[in-house]
């Protein structure tokens, strides 16, 4: 029977299975009003909204003149009740909640490890509390320790040498999505008690070591939820009930999401996909005539201004792996209903309008999930948006359904996820192009000269021949991988033990579905080079220590982005036998392993940490990012360099697959309506022929020439760069330089 | 049969309707000074393609075609120069429901079977007409017109195919005494122009004159702004009666 309380949020509501267990999906499908017009209906921004905005803007002006942090606590370790309420300006605040006493401030969170908090600090001018870093060394140990107790020397050999890198040990893994919807449609007191419920179903007559953790996790959960209530209280809200309209629903939604960034500083913490299951509340309000259209658009502007400015306190080092700054609040907007019906909503609309409404911005990480079904209509905003803004990214749903269902959302850039069914372990990723050098000189590493794989036979041939290649290089993969899975379950085993993700967790279901999400990066470097090897003649140019560190390439061969099945061939191939090594070990929690094809901004450190290759790339020189094709190897054009993308196996990286595609603006059209619908049916073509996932920017490379010169006239330039979006100005010379270095289809 | 091909584009906004395939043939049988693919000139350079290749090829890019209401656009070069081959391939290409175009400078005898038979398979001409006085289109191209005028003539009124005249527009030759008048003029006559493109005359080819040695006759050339090139653009499209400014 529904309590009273449960009766005033869930008034006009079709009733469901929904009701009697924690079932977000069901009621989203039993309850929202799918949207298949234009945007017309859209509205501006409030003069509230606006105001606001620009006192956050002059915020991040400050933050950006100082060097990229504005303030950072010192003292006070970030719980969830940690900190007193704060506001940007109450007055002006509809949604309200931030991650510490003040905007823009930092939050200290030493539980991933507290040298690198410590070091954080350091690097912009802070010191972190004497007696905080004691108690964290001495008394209460941290991940980062943790893992570092259990690493082999192995491991460390690879980690050093750059072979496995970007590694969650010495930071917050992320990449969990807590379902925070669940607080808004149920109230805390519901989850508390269904919580409760899993804790009985623990009482077994044996109490093993799975158990043990499992009961222990729990309580966890349950005292997080119970802290997330007091968490609102303070700002005067009471969510042990249902959010009764739509306002409650989005700040309920927001106040779960809030304690989650308070609780933890993890490298991607998305929020899933809450503009349709926020939409039912906002129509329910809508045809009770209690708010306005320009009223919903200001809600919504105002939940993305709060995550616009979510913030983190993080190393240099680690800002040059993942650069501009990024905390991936990712979206995820729009796809398909598992019925058929699009789950396109005019809330789907709204939360891309805030990218007019309050100019373009990197946070959130709108995603769109795209289907061939989608309504015209919102297929072509969407391409509008992404002609006006790059701001956006798209992945494939008609693919994803098949593995995740219809309430999935994705983690990061590419990850997707069934929300609060299923997490992942993050895994960073293994750099292929190392592990070809490897296998031509013999476990060696080509920069430091450490023998860092098993020794294999000297090569005799003057040229190297594909087929030896391959053997070795096969089994280098064999090696790595070995290495690269157990180093992913030490992390995994000590993060859960030490930085344990409790209120994220809270709003999961009591059997959670884990992947090991594995990653490669330099696949078109290998692709290309194996292509040279087996196609052209390659020979080594070995120095005295008898590693190859240039080679001679006598003839032409085909390059990966060309549509042409020979080299493509290959890429698959490469695919497909690392993913196959990666399935053959047992992982911690018994994780399914998974691979993604992403590289982030760090396809520029990798490149610095990787010697000549076979394709022609020099030492030092970038990746492509993601799954690209090499700069400047597409010859054929567009729809060949998209085909050769999206022949990629999606099964074999059920992690994602990113691509990053750049149009100079006349290319896709004389006017603006052509171009709309240009890059509509490039989409389309795109997601037909199974890609994945594209980055999509629409951009002069004038622009961007200028606003490296000229930064303080492009404040709120964005540029997707891989899987998420960067504001160009924040990025290091030397990232600006990649990025104008890509290909950028521009033949006209 | 094997045809050659200088080069493939999979995506093409310019050259006809919708996302464009454009298949850039090898060998031209004009010498236009302000060519800008002069690369594409010899009929024994490119790379050898047979026919069912080039096919595959293009039909790898039908998603696009198809959703965008486009095809495969053979350019060059001179594309005609090779009709038997092109004859076998948009024979195969109908059999899927390609749209074809042909972008020709159209220096062909009507009489010419291959071509006649060809005809039957293309949806749109993209017609280049390089200058509308036979002694200023000699100077310009090392060819009289005649012939040119002619085969418009005969596939826009006789075969009644739709076609898209395309001009380069050249400050000082284009337009030179009244020229732009005649050309207007001639356009009118024919029954099947759908659109008439001017183009911008642009020097970005020159490095492949001197790559292949040879001596680039207009240095001097003025290249017109967008501005004037829609003026000339908007007067040729215009009616008989109206005058334009400048030219």
């Amino acid at each position: 029977m529904l309590e009273e309380k449960e009766y005033i949020g869930w008034k006009d509501f079709e009733k469901g299975v929904w009701c009697d267990e924690i079932n977000v999906r069901d009621f989203i499908r039993l309850n929202y009003t799918m949207y298949d017009g234009d945007d017309k209906f859209l509205n501006g921004p409030t003069e509230k909204t606006k105001k606001l905005w620009d006192k956050v803007s002059d915020l991040m002006k400050q933050e950006s003149e100082k060097g990229g942090v504005l303030d950072a606590d010192t003292k006070i370790v970030s719980t969830i009740t940690s900190h007193d309420v704060g506001y940007v300006d109450k007055d002006l605040e509809i949604i309200v909640g931030l991650q510490t006493d003040k905007p823009l401030k930092r939050a200290m969170m030493p539980n991933g490890g507290v040298r690198t908090a410590a070091t954080a600090l350091e690097e912009y001018g802070y010191k972190m509390d004497d007696e905080v870093k004691e108690i964290f060394t001495k008394y209460r140990k941290t991940h980062n320790q943790g893992v570092f107790d259990a690493y082999t020397p192995e491991i460390r050999s690879c980690r050093r040498n750059s072979i496995i890198t970007g590694l969650p040990d010495a930071y917050g893994r992320g990449r969990i999505i807590g379902d925070y919807r669940r607080v808004a449609l149920y109230g805390v007191d519901r989850l508390i008690e269904d919580k409760m419920n899993q804790q009985k179903s623990l009482e077994a007559d044996t109490i093993d070591e799975e158990i043990i953790r499992l009961r222990e996790e729990i309580t966890e959960q349950i005292n997080a939820l119970n802290e997330l209530k007091e968490m609102a209280l303070k700002y005067g809200y009471d969510i042990s009930c249902p959010a009764k309209d739509a306002f409650e629903a989005i700040q309920w939604t927001y106040f779960a999401y809030l304690g989650a960034i308070k609780e933890q500083n993890g490298a991607a913490m998305s929020i899933g996909r809450i503009s349709t299951f926020l939409d039912i509340y906002i129509q329910r309000d809508l045809n009770d005539k209690k708010i306005t259209e320009e009223e919903a658009q200001e809600l919504m502007d105002q939940l993305i201004i709060k995550l616009r400015i979510v913030r983190f306190m993080r190393t240099k080092a680690y800002s040059s792996l993942f650069a501009g700054d990024p905390n991936w609040v990712t979206e995820s907007i729009g796809g398909m209903s598992s019925s058929g019906k699009t789950l396109v909503t005019k809330n789907s609309f709204r939360v891309l309008n805030t990218l007019f409404n309050l100019g373009p911005a990197p946070e959130p990480n709108l995603t769109v999930l795209w289907s061939e079904n989608l309504p015209e209509g919102f297929k072509k905003f969407c391409s509008k948006v992404s002609v006006k803004t790059s701001a956006i990214q798209y992945e494939n749903d008609d693919l994803m359904r098949n593995y995740y269902g219809d309430d999935y959302a994705i983690a990061c850039c590419v990850s997707a996820m069934r929300i609060g069914k299923q997490m992942q372990f993050f895994g960073a990723r293994c750099n292929l192009a190392k592990a070809l050098l490897y296998a031509i000189n013999y476990g060696k590493d080509e920069i430091s000269g450490d023998q860092v794989g098993p020794i294999s036979q000297p090569i005799t041939t003057e040229y190297l021949e594909y087929e030896d290649v391959m053997k070795r290089f096969d089994d280098i993969m064999s090696w790595v991988a070995k290495v690269y899975i157990n180093a992913l379950n030490i992390i995994h085993y000590m993060h859960d033990k030490y930085a344990y993700e409790r209120l994220q967790m809270a709003l999961h279901d009591k059997d959670v579905y884990r992947t090991m999400a594995c990653g490669i990066s330099g696949l078109s470097v290998v692709a290309d080079s194996l292509s040279a090897i087996k196609y052209a003649k390659v020979k080594p140019i070995r120095d005295e220590r008898g590693i190859a560190v240039d080679f001679e390439v006598e003839g032409d061969y085909p390059c990966f982005g060309n549509d042409d099945d020979k080299v493509d061939a290959i890429a698959l191939d490469i695919q497909k036998r690392f993913m196959d090594k990666l399935r053959q070990h047992k992982t911690y929690r018994n994780a399914e392993p998974t691979m993604s094809i992403l590289t982030i901004t760090s396809n520029v450190l990798y490149g610095e940490k990787t010697g000549t290759t076979p394709d022609g790339r020099k030492k030092g020189e970038p990746f492509a990012p993601g799954a690209n094709p090499m700069y400047h190897r597409e010859k054929n054009g567009i729809i060949s360099a998209l085909n050769s993308v999206a022949k990629l196996d999606y099964e074999e990286s059920i992690d994602g697959i990113s691509y990053t595609f750049s149009f100079i603006p006349s290319v896709l059209g004389k006017t603006e309506e052509e171009k709309v619908d240009t890059l509509k049916i490039l989409l389309d073509g795109y997601f037909e022929k199974t890609g994945h996932h594209i980055n999509i920017n629409v951009l002069d490379r004038e622009v961007l020439l200028d606003a490296m010169d000229h930064p303080e006239k492009y404040p709120q330039l964005t540029i997707r760069v891989s899987g998420y979006a960067v504001k160009f100005v924040n990025l290091s010379r030397k990232h600006q330089l990649d990025i104008l270095a890509r290909t950028f289809h521009d033949k006209k | 049969m094997k045809g050659r091909v200088h080069s493939l584009e999979s995506f093409s906004k310019v050259d006809g309707p919708g996302i464009r395939y454009v298949v850039f043939l090898q060998g031209c049988n004009l010498r236009c000074k302000f060519c800008h693919n002069p690369d594409t000139w010899n009929v024994n350079a490119g790379m050898e393609m047979d026919s069912d290749e080039l096919v595959k090829e293009i039909l790898k890019a039908k998603p696009y075609m198809k959703k965008s209401h486009g095809g495969v656009t053979f350019s060059g070069g001179e594309p005609l120069l090779q009709a038997e081959f092109l004859l076998e391939v948009c024979k195969k290409l109908k059999k899927y429901n390609i749209h074809i175009a042909i972008d020709t400078a159209g220096n062909f005898d009507i009489e010419n079977h291959i071509i006649n038979e060809l005809f039957n398979y293309i949806d749109l001409f993209l017609y280049d007409i390089k200058h509308i006085d036979s002694n200023e289109h000699n100077l310009l191209v090392g060819t009289k017109n005649e012939k040119i005028l002619k085969l418009a003539t005969y596939i826009s009124n006789v075969w009644k195919i739709p076609m898209w005249i395309r001009i380069v527009y050249l400050p000082g030759i284009t337009d030179k005494n009244n020229a732009l008048y005649r050309l207007r003029n001639f356009i009118s006559t024919l029954k099947s122009v759908e659109k008439i493109d001017v183009l911008p005359y642009h020097d970005m080819g020159v490095y492949k004159w001197e790559k292949l040695g040879i001596e680039y006759q207009l240095k001097e050339q003025k290249i017109p702004t967008d501005e004037e090139c829609k003026k000339v653009e908007a007067f040729l499209n215009s009616n008989k009666s109206s005058k334009i400014s400048n030219v």
